[in-house]
C-alpha cells in the first residue's frame, strides 16, 4: 500500500498498470512524437502556453536588443512614474523603465530554472538509476537519503542551503537543484523498476548484454516520458522558487534583474508604485502556468498514472 | 394474457467516440412476463449488458438510447430523472458481475441491504434493519444477526453474491435482472446461486432476466431464451426448443461449440472476432463468421427476425430448424 | 495493521535522524567561521570563545553531531549568537503565530476548494468543470507572496481598511487577530485552494466512476443521497489525507508571506536568522519545522490506516 503521504511525492510502481503503453514498453517514442503534437493542437491552452515559453525563451536569449531601454539606464527625471506612452510599464524608484527591466530580466530568472532542474535532473536520473537497477543496499540508502531531503519543505531547505552559502544566484542555482533533485530520482527509479523486470531486460541480461547497453538501450526510453513530463513542471515551479529567494534577497542580486528581485526592490514602493510589483509578478504567473499547461498537455500523452498523485501536495 | 412485466421496443444505443460513431445496440425487442425467466445470451461485445443498462436509464453520459422500455406498463425512458430513480428502485433490483466492486466497501452490509427499503419505502432505520435481517436469512447466510454488521470484504464470493441479491430483493420488485451474476463464482457456488434465484423466484413470482454468455448455465433455470450478436436478437424461443432445434447458424455454433462429457474430439471454436461496433456490415452481422452461408442475400440485406417454429424467431435466411445440433443432440 | 504501523514510524525515525545530521552539518557548511561571521561587527574575544564553546566548536565533529543530538531531545537547541536567548525559547514563542496563520489559511483554502472541487466533478465536462480547472492551474502557477502583494494593493491603505502588516495575538484580541491576519491567510489559502481543488475533483470523480455507485443508483437511492451517503463519506479519507498534507506544506511554506506581512512566526524567524546570520537560530528553526512537516505526515499516514475498516479490521 502506498502511504498516503508518498503518494504526493512517490509515483506508483504498480506493476498492474506498469507495462501498457508504449512508453512502458521500453519501446523508444518515436511515434510519441507525433502523439504529442496532436495532443497540443487538441488543446489550445497547452499551445497558448507553448507559444508563451518560446517567447521567454527569445525574451532571455535577445532581452537586451529588444528592450526600449537597458536594465540600469537611469532617468532621474522620471521616477516613479505610472506607466504611460513613454514608458509602457512605467519606472522605479531610481527612473528606470520596467517594461525593459522585464523583459531583460527574463533571462535571470529562466537562467536559474534552467541550469538548475538541468542538474537536478542529472543527478536525480543518475541516482534513480542506481538505485533502481542495483538495488538492495544502493537503493535503500539512495532512497533513504531522498526521503531526508523531501523531509524538508521546499523554501525552507533551499532558505537553508542559501543561508549556508552566502546569497547570490549561484546558492540559488545549487539550492534548487538540491531541492529538486528527490523527484526526479524517485520517478527514475519507478520507471527502473517497472521495467527490470520486464522478460526482454531479463533476457537481455542472460545473454550478458552490458549493464551500461541495457540501461541505454532498454530502461532509459521508458523513463523518459514520465522525467519529461516532470521537467516541465520543475521547469515552472524553479522559476516560484527562485523568484521566492529573491524577494527575500538571497538569490539574484542587484543591480542584475530577474522578475523576484524586481519584487524585492518593489517592497518599499508597493503603496506608491503599484506597476513595480504587478509587472514582473505578472511575467512569473505567466509563464509558470505556461510550464504547466504544457506540463499537463504532456502528462497525458506520456504519464497518465501520475497524474492523480501530483496533483495534491504543492510538490512540484 | 396479463401484461407483461417488462417490455422493450426498438432499443437502439450507440456512442460517439473519437474514431466515429459505435452501434452497441441495433434494435432490440424484448419481453418478459411475470414469474418467467428470461435468459438473454450473448458473447461480450454482444450489446446484451448496455441493452439492459439503457433500458432502465443507467448508462453513462454520452451514450445515445432510443426506443422505449415500459416497466409494468410506464415507459421509462420517458420518465424524469428523479421519478425514474424511485420507480427503478421499487420495481427492479439490480445483481451485478462483481459484488465486491458493486457493494460499498465502507458501508455495513445490512445498511446497504436496507438502504433503499428505507429511503424509498419511508422506514425507520430500525424496520430496515429487520429486513435486511430477514433477507439475509432468506439467501441462506447464517447467522444473520450477527452479520448484517460485516463489511462487504468480510464475505466471501458467494456470500457476497448473495448479499447482493438480498439487496435487490429488499424492496420486492416485480423484476430483477441479474447480468454476469455467476460469471466471477466457482462453479459450485454458481449452481448454489443459480437455485437460490430459482427458488426465491418461485415463492415471490419475480420475473427474471439472466444475461450471461454461458450457455449451460441458461439449461437449468430459464423459461425463454433470447440470443444476441452485433446488438440485435438474432433468435428468440422457449429454452428446450432452443437447445433441440437452434434455428440460426450462430447459435448452432455456440451449442456446438460447448465441450460435452465423454466426447475427446477437439472443441469447435467459432472462428473470427465479434463485428466492429463502428463498422457494422450491412447485412447479417454474423455472416463473415458464418460456417453455412446458405442464401444469396445474407452479405447485403439485414434478416428480419422470422418465426421459425412455436414461439421460436430466428433473424437469418436460413433456418433449417430440422438440423440438430452437430455430433448429436445436448445429452 | 500493527506492522504497517511500527514500519512507518520506524522509518521517520530514521529520517528524523537523516535530518538532524543535515541540519547539524549546515554550520559546518559556511564558508570560514561560524561564530565569527555570526558575531559579525561585535566581535569580541571573550564572546566569540564563550559562544565557540557553548556550540561546542571545540571538539571532534563527530563528538560534536552526538552533543548536539543529545541535547537535541533534551531540548537544548543551544543560544541564539544575537541575543543568547536560549533557541528553544525563541522557537516556541514564535510557534503560535505560524500555526494560526497556517491553520486560518488551511481553513479558507478548504472552504472555497471543497464546493469548488465537487461541484467540478459533478458537472464534470461542463464548463464549470472547465472553469474550475483553469482556476486552479492559474493558482497553481501564483507566487503566494505575490498574490499578497495584489492583496495589499487591493485591500490595504488608502483602498482600504485592513492593516497591511503586524500581529496581533489570537489569545489577546480575536478581532484585531482576525484584521491582521486575513490578508496573509488569504494569500496562502487562495493557492492551497487551487491545490486541494485538483485533488478534491479528482477523488470524487474517482468514486463516482465506481460501481457500488451504479448499485446504489439502481436501487433508486435519490442522487443528491447517493453523493453525499456514498459519494463522498468514500472521498472523505483521501480527501483527509491531502488536506493534512497540506497543512504540514503550508507549515514550512509561509516563509516568504510572514517576510511580506511581517508575521512574527517561525518563518519571520528563519529569515532573521539568515540576514542575521544566527546559525543556531537558522537550525533551531530549520529543525523543528521538518521534524513537525514529518510528524505530520507520519499522522496522516496513521489516521489513513486507522480508518479505514478494510485495513482496520483484517
Amino acid at each position: 500500500m502506498t502511504t498516503p503521504s508518498a503518494q504526493f511525492t512517490e509515483p506508483v510502481a504498480d506493476p498492474a498498470t506498469a507495462a501498457t503503453g508504449d512508453a512502458a514498453a521500453g519501446r523508444p517514442s518515436a511515434g510519441s512524437a507525433r502523439d504529442v503534437a496532436r495532443v497540443l493542437v487538441r488543446r489550445p491552452l497547452a499551445l497558448g502556453g507553448l507559444l508563451v515559453i518560446c517567447l521567454m525563451v527569445v525574451l532571455a536569449l535577445f532581452g537586451t536588443q529588444i528592450a526600449p531601454n537597458g536594465e540600469n539606464d537611469v532617468d532621474v527625471s522620471q521616477m516613479l512614474t505610472g506607466p504611460s506612452a513613454k514608458h509602457w510599464f512605467g519606472t522605479d524608484e531610481l527612473g528606470r523603465d520596467v517594461l525593459s527591466r522585464v523583459i531583460i530580466a527574463a533571462h535571470a530568472s529562466l537562467e536559474v530554472s534552467v541550469v538548475s532542474v538541468g542538474a537536478a535532473l542529472v543527478a536525480g536520473v543518475l541516482l534513480g538509476l542506481l538505485a533502481g537497477y542495483y538495488g538492495r543496499f544502493a537503493d535503500s540508502f539512495i532512497m533513504r537519503c531522498m526521503d531526508v531531503l523531501f523531509a524538508f519543505p521546499v523554501m525552507l531547505l533551499a532558505i537553508a542551503i542559501v543561508a549556508v552559502l552566502g546569497a547570490g544566484i549561484s546558492s540559488a542555482m545549487i539550492a534548487i537543484a538540491v531541492v529538486y533533485t528527490p523527484i526526479f530520482a524517485r520517478i527514475t527509479r519507478a520507471s527502473v523498476l517497472s521495467v527490470r523486470e520486464e522478460v526482454y531486460v531479463r533476457a537481455a541480461v542472460s545473454i550478458g548484454v552490458p549493464d551500461r547497453e541495457i540501461i541505454g538501450r532498454h530502461i532509459l526510453p521508458n523513463v523518459a516520458g514520465p522525467i519529461i513530463v516532470q521537467t516541465s513542471l520543475s521547469l515552472g515551479f524553479a522559476i516560484l522558487t527562485e523568484a521566492a529567494l529573491s524577494f527575500l534577497g538571497l538569490g539574484v542580486q542587484p543591480p542584475q534583474p530577474s522578475w523576484g528581485a524586481m519584487l524585492y526592490d518593489a517592497r518599499g514602493f508597493v503603496e506608491q508604485a503599484w506597476w513595480m510589483a504587478v509587472f514582473p509578478g505578472l511575467a512569473i504567473v505567466l509563464t509558470v502556468l505556461s510550464f504547466n499547461l504544457v506540463g499537463d498537455a504532456l502528462r497525458d500523452v506520456l504519464d497518465p498514472r501520475r497524474r492523480t498523485q501530483l496533483e495534491a501536495a504543492g510538490r512540484p | 394474457m396479463s401484461e407483461p412485466v417488462f417490455a422493450v421496443r426498438d432499443l437502439r444505443v450507440s456512442v460517439r467516440t473519437r474514431r466515429g460513431l459505435a452501434s452497441i445496440v441495433n434494435g432490440v425487442d424484448l419481453t418478459v412476463d411475470r414469474g418467467r425467466t428470461l435468459a438473454v445470451v450473448g458473447e461480450s461485445g454482444s450489446g446484451k449488458s448496455m441493452t439492459m443498462l439503457a433500458a432502465t436509464g443507467l448508462t453513462p453520459s454520452g451514450v445515445r438510447v432510443s426506443g422505449s422500455a415500459r416497466l409494468l406498463g410506464t415507459d421509462l425512458r420517458t420518465m424524469r430523472a428523479r421519478k425514474l430513480r424511485s420507480f427503478r428502485g421499487r420495481h427492479a433490483g439490480f445483481v451485478f458481475q462483481d459484488p465486491l466492486s458493486s457493494l460499498n466497501p465502507l458501508m455495513t452490509v445490512g445498511r446497504q441491504i436496507g438502504e433503499a427499503y428505507q429511503l424509498l419505502q419511508g422506514r425507520s432505520r430500525a424496520d430496515a434493519r429487520r429486513r435486511a435481517v430477514e433477507l439475509l436469512g432468506q439467501v441462506g447466510i447464517p447467522d444473520a444477526e450477527q452479520r448484517v454488521d460485516s463489511y462487504p470484504h468480510q464475505f466471501s464470493g458467494g456470500m457476497r453474491q448473495r448479499v447482493m441479491i438480498a439487496m435487490a430483493l429488499a424492496c420486492e420488485p416485480e423484476l430483477i435482472i441479474a447480468d454476469e451474476a455467476t460469471t466471477a463464482l466457482d462453479v459450485t457456488i454458481e449452481a448454489q446461486v443459480i437455485d437460490l434465484v430459482t427458488e426465491l423466484q418461485a415463492k415471490l413470482g419475480t420475473a427474471v432476466i439472466w444475461i450471461t454468455h454461458d450457455l449451460s448455465v441458461v439449461a437449468g433455470m430459464a423459461d425463454d431464451v433470447a440470443v444476441m450478436y452485433g446488438g440485435r436478437i438474432v433468435e428468440q424461443s422457449p429454452v428446450d426448443e432452443l437447445f433441440e432445434h437452434p434455428a440460426h447458424p450462430y447459435t448452432k455454433a455456440l451449442l456446438g461449440a460447448r465441450p460435452r462429457i465423454g466426447d475427446r474430439s477437439p472443441l469447435a471454436a467459432i472462428p473470427g472476432s465479434p463485428p466492429n461496433p463502428l463498422r457494422l456490415p450491412p447485412g447479417c452481422a454474423f455472416y463473415p463468421r458464418c460456417p453455412v452461408r446458405g442464401d444469396a442475400r445474407c452479405a447485403t440485406e439485414l434478416p428480419p427476425l422470422a418465426p421459425v417454429g412455436h414461439e421460436h424467431r430466428a433473424r437469418t435466411f436460413y433456418a433449417d430448424v430440422a438440423d440438430a445440433v452437430p455430433g448429436g443432440s445436448m445429452s | 495493521m500493527l506492522r504497517f504501523i511500527r514500519r512507518r514510524v520506524a522509518q521517520s525515525v530514521i529520517v528524523l535522524l537523516g535530518v538532524t545530521l543535515v541540519v547539524f552539518t549546515l554550520i559546518h557548511l559556511v564558508p570560514g567561521d561560524p561564530v565569527r561571521v555570526g558575531l559579525g561587527i561585535r566581535f569580541n574575544e571573550a564572546t566569540y570563545l564563550a559562544l565557540r564553546h557553548r556550540a561546542g566548536l571545540d571538539k571532534p565533529l563527530v563528538v560534536q553531531y552526538f552533543s548536539y543530538l543529545g541535547h537535541a531531545v533534551t531540548g537544548d537547541l543551544g543560544v541564539s549568537f544575537q541575543t543568547g536567548q536560549p533557541v528553544t525559547q525563541i522557537l516556541f514563542q514564535r510557534l503560535p503565530a505560524t500555526l494560526s496563520l497556517a491553520v486560518t489559511g488551511l481553513i479558507i483554502g478548504v472552504l472555497i476548494a471543497f464546493p469548488l472541487g465537487v461541484l467540478a466533478a459533478v458537472r464534470h465536462d461542463t464548463w464549470i468543470d472547465s472553469g474550475a480547472r483553469v482556476i486552479s492551474q492559474l493558482g497553481v502557477s501564483v507566487p503566494d507572496f505575490f498574490i499578497g502583494i495584489l492583496l495589499i494593493l487591493g485591500l490595504t491603505g488608502t483602498a482600504g481598511s485592513l492593516p497591511p502588516s503586524g500581529y496581533v495575538s489570537l489569545t489577546s484580541d480575536p478581532v484585531e487577530w482576525g484584521r491582521h491576519v486575513l490578508l496573509p491567510a488569504l494569500a496562502v489559502g487562495l493557492v492551497s485552494a487551487s491545490i486541494l481543488t485538483r485533488f478534491i475533483r479528482t477523488a470524487v470523480l474517482e468514486e463516482l466512476g465506481r460501481d457500488y455507485v451504479r448499485t446504489a443508483d439502481a436501487k433508486g437511492i435519490p442522487a443528491a443521497t447517493v453523493l453525499r451517503r456514498h459519494v463522498m463519506r468514500n472521498a472523505f479519507v483521501p480527501v483527509l489525507t491531502v488536506v493534512g498534507v497540506q497543512l504540514a506544506t503550508l507549515l514550512g511554506g509561509v516563509i516568504v508571506v510572514e517576510v511580506l506581512f511581517a508575521w512574527p512566526g517561525l518563518g519571520l524567524l528563519t529569515y532573521q536568522a539568515v540576514e542575521e546570520r544566527d546559525y543556531p537560530v537558522l537550525q533551531g528553526t530549520v529543525l523543528l519545522i521538518a521534524a513537525i512537516f514529518l510528524v505530520v505526515n507520519l499522522l496522516v499516514d496513521l489516521l489513513y490506516a486507522v480508518i479505514d475498516p478494510r485495513i482496520s479490521l483484517r
